[in-house]
């Protein structure tokens, strides 16, 4: 695999570009922070990665940089074939409630630069043929929910626009992937109080990598995620109202 | 540009968590913060460095609420890896565990490890850790060339033997109070495979355990000797000495290691599993299953990581904790402390699990460095309140009479009093720390305890 990874330097992003070095496969950093991607690239080189890992300086919240920042990551892969997005905002909700800026900036990178760069990658991809892109939405887009609804409406929309590059680019040899995971200790959740079902990077790295593997276009994780969420659709608004979370 | 995510909570903001050693007493209440960058906190707040959790008594437990503790095990980085030489330099949370699967398929192992592999490499250093091989190689700082540390006014410090030495040697088995490891330079050890040659013989007493451990020392690298903690009169000390080295390319011949399985003990056993004659029929059991001198060769894991194929372990002693008790008694002192030692806890009838004995090689500079030349015990008693603490005062007089100590990493309960005249550099480790950290900004349950700083 030669694969661009939009949010390795920590958290699940750090797990799974773990897991691809260990396979050998190639890969180039996308981020914000110079001296943390070259930091990242040489632990996953020392890993196995393919040697070297290649960085580029990318802010998901500034698509104006999105073409140099894949032209980079082509030419440090020679043409990468896989595009894995697990970067992300998570403000305090009651933060972003009343700071309209940090609200705009949570809703630039969780959902505008994460549905460009999907789409220019995909685009990109089904021109030279195919290759698959994978990014990382969540639980919390399958339902307005009082306490994550502003990080939870980007990710919802984030998950419908990938279902639709699914069934706009499969035929073109693209393979997309949204991957919906539940609370997970990352730096992200940090001084959250933990909800059942709370799960550890590595895991959900693994999950995800297998999908890639199996070319599945949609998956909870942990697994019990989706019964979780069905159960939670399922319920009346005037349930909702009431619940507090 | 603000940050692409949230900047590390303040003490204030993080909710507070109960946390305790690997004994599970005592259990200290205070907020943590997890992150992939660790960085010591603005202000004057106490904080207290933690890696996996796997010391046993009040280390890496918060001496007060106010407590910031800093959980480094996901600072897991490696920053370089010097396959010519071995010498591997990695960020503060890095486990053994996992070097060992990184490194371990092209021929490298850690130099020294102790009997879990689920430790951090600034853990390690905190405590000095040592192994089955410590009669010959030493500790684990013995193997460290570079410490970088967060000192207590947020100065970065280099530190090694060679540079900075004072504080490298109040850091290695300091702890964690003498600032906030972050990287860590080690040595690992070439190894050709994956096996261990071992060999075990039968001791019928204490004398006979100790000649045994005696006569391998010379040829094989891992010493250890399990005993019946139980047995009565002449029969004390009574068990199974093993000894190892790694296996060559050679005797392994293609052998496969099976990857690491492992169990877990999913809810807390009810206190009355572990007594003495539960405890007993184990020791008989093992002891049995051992008895005729064998030699074969098993995987690592099996040699150095027997419990870790049972996750939280620790559940076994029930929801009070145990103690862990390790001591070490000088070779000057004969075997005559060892025996008083033995039949001390055979008399208490507090069941201990596993003893294991087995012997040290010379201590070093390290100020704080538990290891010394002679004999060192550990057991594990069950906490049934007053009456096990007192036990372990007992023993430590004993142990004090002897010249000898108890290990940091196991202590939950040791008098400050005892403790000072078994460490006869304290002072000096004392005046490196005023140096580095005046206010004692780093701090535990174990330094309010023993060291008289402010909780």
């Amino acid at each position: 695999m030669k694969a661009v990874c939009v949010g390795a330097t920590r958290g699940i992003g750090r797990a799974l570009a773990r897991l691809l070095a260990g396979r050998g496969d190639a890969l180039c950093l996308l981020g914000r922070d110079p001296a943390e991607l070259e930091a990242s690239a040489r632990d996953l080189q020392a890993r196995g990665a393919r040697a070297p890992v290649g960085t580029a300086l990318l802010d998901l919240g500034m698509p104006a940089g999105f073409v140099d920042a894949l032209d980079a990551a082509d030419r440090a892969l020679d043409g990468f074939d896989t595009l894995v997005v697990t970067g992300g905002l998570l403000g305090r909700q009651a933060d972003l409630a009343t700071d309209p800026l940090a609200l705009e900036r949570l809703l630039d990178v969780n959902f505008t630069g994460t549905v460009v760069l999907c789409q220019m990658t995909a685009e990109r991809l089904a021109a030279r043929g195919g290759g698959t892109i994978c990014a990382f939405s969540s639980v919390a887009g399958d339902r307005g929910r009082r306490g994550i609804y502003l990080y939870g409406a980007a990710k919802a929309g984030l998950s419908t626009f990938l279902e639709g590059l699914d069934y706009a680019y499969r035929g073109r040899g693209v393979r997309v992937l949204c991957v919906k995971p539940g609370f997970v200790r990352t730096g992200m959740t940090v001084g959250l109080r933990e909800p059942p079902f709370a799960a550890d990077p590595e895991p959900v790295a693994r999950a995800a990598l297998e999908a890639i593997e199996a070319g599945r276009s949609v998956i909870y994780t942990p697994g019990i995620w989706r019964w979780v969420m069905a159960a939670i659709r399922a319920l009346p608004r005037r349930v909702m109202r009431r619940l507090d979370f | 540009m603000e940050p692409l995510s949230e900047p590390a909570p303040s003490a204030a903001e993080a909710p507070l968590e109960r946390l305790s050693g690997w004994g599970r007493h005592p259990i200290g209440l205070g907020r943590v913060s997890r992150s992939e960058r660790i960085v010591l906190p603005p202000g004057s707040a106490p904080v207290l460095p933690r890696g996996l959790g796997r010391s046993y008594g009040d280390a890496a437990v918060p001496g007060s609420r106010e407590t910031l503790v800093i959980d480094v095990t996901r600072a897991d980085r490696i920053i370089e890896f010097d396959a010519g030489t071995g010498l591997l330099t990695c960020e503060a949370g890095v486990s053994l565990a996992e070097i060992i699967r990184v490194f371990l398929p092209r021929g490298w192992f850690p130099a020294v490890t102790p009997g879990t592999k689920f430790v951090t490499v600034a853990g390690c250093v905190a405590c000095d850790v040592h192994g089955k091989n410590h009669h010959r190689d030493g500790t684990f700082g013995r193997f460290v060339e570079r410490l970088t540390l967060q000192a207590a006014d947020g100065r970065q410090v280099v530190c090694g033997p060679s540079i900075e030495r004072e504080l490298f040697l109040a850091t290695v088995g300091g702890m964690g109070l003498t600032g906030l490891i972050t990287e860590v330079a080690l040595r690992l050890r070439p190894v050709e495979s994956a096996w261990i040659a071992l060999e075990t013989r039968n001791a019928r007493g204490l004398d006979e355990m100790l000649e045994l451990l005696r006569a391998s020392a010379a040829d094989w690298p891992y010493t250890v000797g399990w005993i019946d903690s139980l047995a009565p009169g002449s029969a004390l000390g009574r068990g199974v000495m093993m000894r190892g080295r790694h296996a060559s390319r050679e005797e392994v011949a293609g052998r496969r290691v099976p990857p690491p399985r492992a169990i877990r003990v999913p809810v807390d056993a009810p206190a009355w599993l572990l007594n003495r004659y539960s405890v007993q029929l184990f020791n008989r059991i093992y002891h049995w299953r051992h008895g005729a001198p064998a030699r074969r060769l098993v995987s690592y894991e099996e040699f150095f990581y027997p419990l870790d194929a049972v996750l939280d372990w620790n559940r076994l002693y029930g929801r009070r904790g145990f103690l862990q008790y390790q001591c070490v008694l000088p070779r000057a002192a004969g075997v005559r402390p060892v025996r008083a030692v033995l039949e001390r806890i055979a008399a208490s009838g507090a069941a201990s699990f596993l003893a294991v004995i087995k012997d040290c090689g010379p201590g070093w500079e390290a100020y704080l460095s538990f290891p010394q030349e002679g004999t060192t015990l550990a057991l594990d008693f069950p906490y049934r309140g007053p009456a096990t603490e007192a036990l372990v005062h007992e023993l430590n007089a004993l142990v004090i009479e002897a010249g000898g100590r108890v290990y940091l990493a196991k202590d939950a309960v040791t008098r400050p009093e005892h403790w000072a005249s078994m460490m006869p550099r304290l002072g000096e480790w004392r005046a490196v720390r005023a140096r580095w950290d005046p206010a004692r900004r780093f701090r535990s349950a174990q330094s309010v305890r023993l060291l008289g700083d402010p909780a």
